[in-house]
């Protein structure tokens, strides 16, 4: 987090979100509205395993990537 | 029914037994509810997958796992869309934690028309994946050597295709496919080209341990009644098999005695 903005820029699935405040992965994931059990998280190319969502700050200009299954063949 | 057919005549697969030998794609659907009820109605107990992104900006949006339960069929993550082995590792690593399995199909395709199996890249990503933890269950072409070695490998099914994606074509290769079946030590699925419930049964009839089928049950008239039609025509295919054909002659044989004929 950027400690003079007191805001966060994240890249999510590719587009620029800014949020006010210091956050976690399970934060985000609640905050954008999603359920964790129906998700998985990359963040800067690395999995972040569910267990330790509540434990993994977020900081200025991290990369996520939030993905679920659907349909395929 | 008689005995014989009740045997348990099921299959394994990475240490999992499945009753059903047809693997359903839940690809291509009008919607989600069909796709509940086809597959319902298919009887499969393995469901191919795909991982994407969340749409962020419709996040209760209904999710697949919401009409396909995932603790009552097993996921099979696919890495459609894939073309390095990196990408394939990238995508099943995050199924993996999504799911909490390690069982997967890999597919890493050409480009259109053929979306033929892009084999050089298909090797990399399997040995990235196995090298990973993963259960490789892998999509290929009909080349009994390609299959042997990615056996060799460790890949745990081969899957050779019977006809391009979504050309319902059916088994254009029958020959090789009986050759890859005879020499596999692992499972053998025919993947892709199925398009009506014969090319099932002829697949099965061929020795498969199971085929997988998505657009030829999605895209019918009647996606329920094709998926029916797919599980009876499996079941067919496997017990004509087990039952061992007659031989092709090319000369007609009385079904009737020709002795006691009335004078």
């Amino acid at each position: 987090m950027d400690v003079l903005t007191k805001t966060l820029t994240l890249t999510l699935n590719g587009e620029a979100r800014t949020f006010a405040g210091a956050l976690s992965v399970a934060g985000l994931v609640d905050a954008l509205g999603l359920d964790m059990r129906k998700v998985a998280v990359e963040l800067n190319r690395e999995i972040v395993p569910r267990s330790t969502y509540a434990a993994v700050a977020l900081r200025d200009g991290d990369v996520l990537e939030i993905v679920h299954f659907i349909g395929g063949g | 029914m008689d005995g014989i057919t009740q045997l348990d005549d099921s299959w394994r697969v990475a240490g999992r037994s499945f009753g059903s030998r047809l693997i359903v794609g839940t690809g291509k659907y009008r919607d989600l509810p069909t796709t509940a009820a086809a597959i319902e109605a298919s009887g499969a107990e393995m469901v191919t997958v795909a991982v994407r992104r969340v749409n962020l900006s419709d996040p209760k949006a209904p999710m697949l796992q919401d009409f396909v339960s995932p603790s009552r069929y097993t996921y099979l993550p696919n890495t459609a869309g894939c073309f390095t082995a990196d990408e394939a590792v990238r995508t099943l690593r995050l199924a993996r934690e999504a799911g909490g399995w390690n069982l997967v199909k890999l597919e890493v395709l050409g480009p259109a028309p053929t979306l033929y199996p892009d084999m050089p890249a298909t090797f990399d990503a399997a040995a990235a994946l196995i090298k990973d933890g993963f259960e490789v269950m892998v999509y290929c072409s009909d080349d009994p050597i390609a299959a042997k070695r990615l056996e060799q490998m460790g890949c745990v099914a081969i899957m050779p295709l019977g006809a391009p994606i979504g050309s319902g074509l059916g088994v254009q290769n029958p020959l090789m496919i009986r050759m890859i079946i005879e020499n596999a030590q692992v499972p053998v699925l025919v993947d892709a080209g199925v398009g009506t419930a014969y090319d099932a049964t002829f697949a099965m009839e061929l020795g498969c341990d199971a085929v997988l089928v998505n657009s030829a049950i999605a895209l019918a008239d009647n996606p329920v009644l094709m998926a029916r039609a797919m599980k009876a025509g499996v079941e067919a295919g496997r017990l004509a098999f087990r039952a061992g054909r007659i031989p092709r002659r090319g000369e007609a044989s009385p079904s009737s005695p020709v002795s006691g004929l009335i004078r």
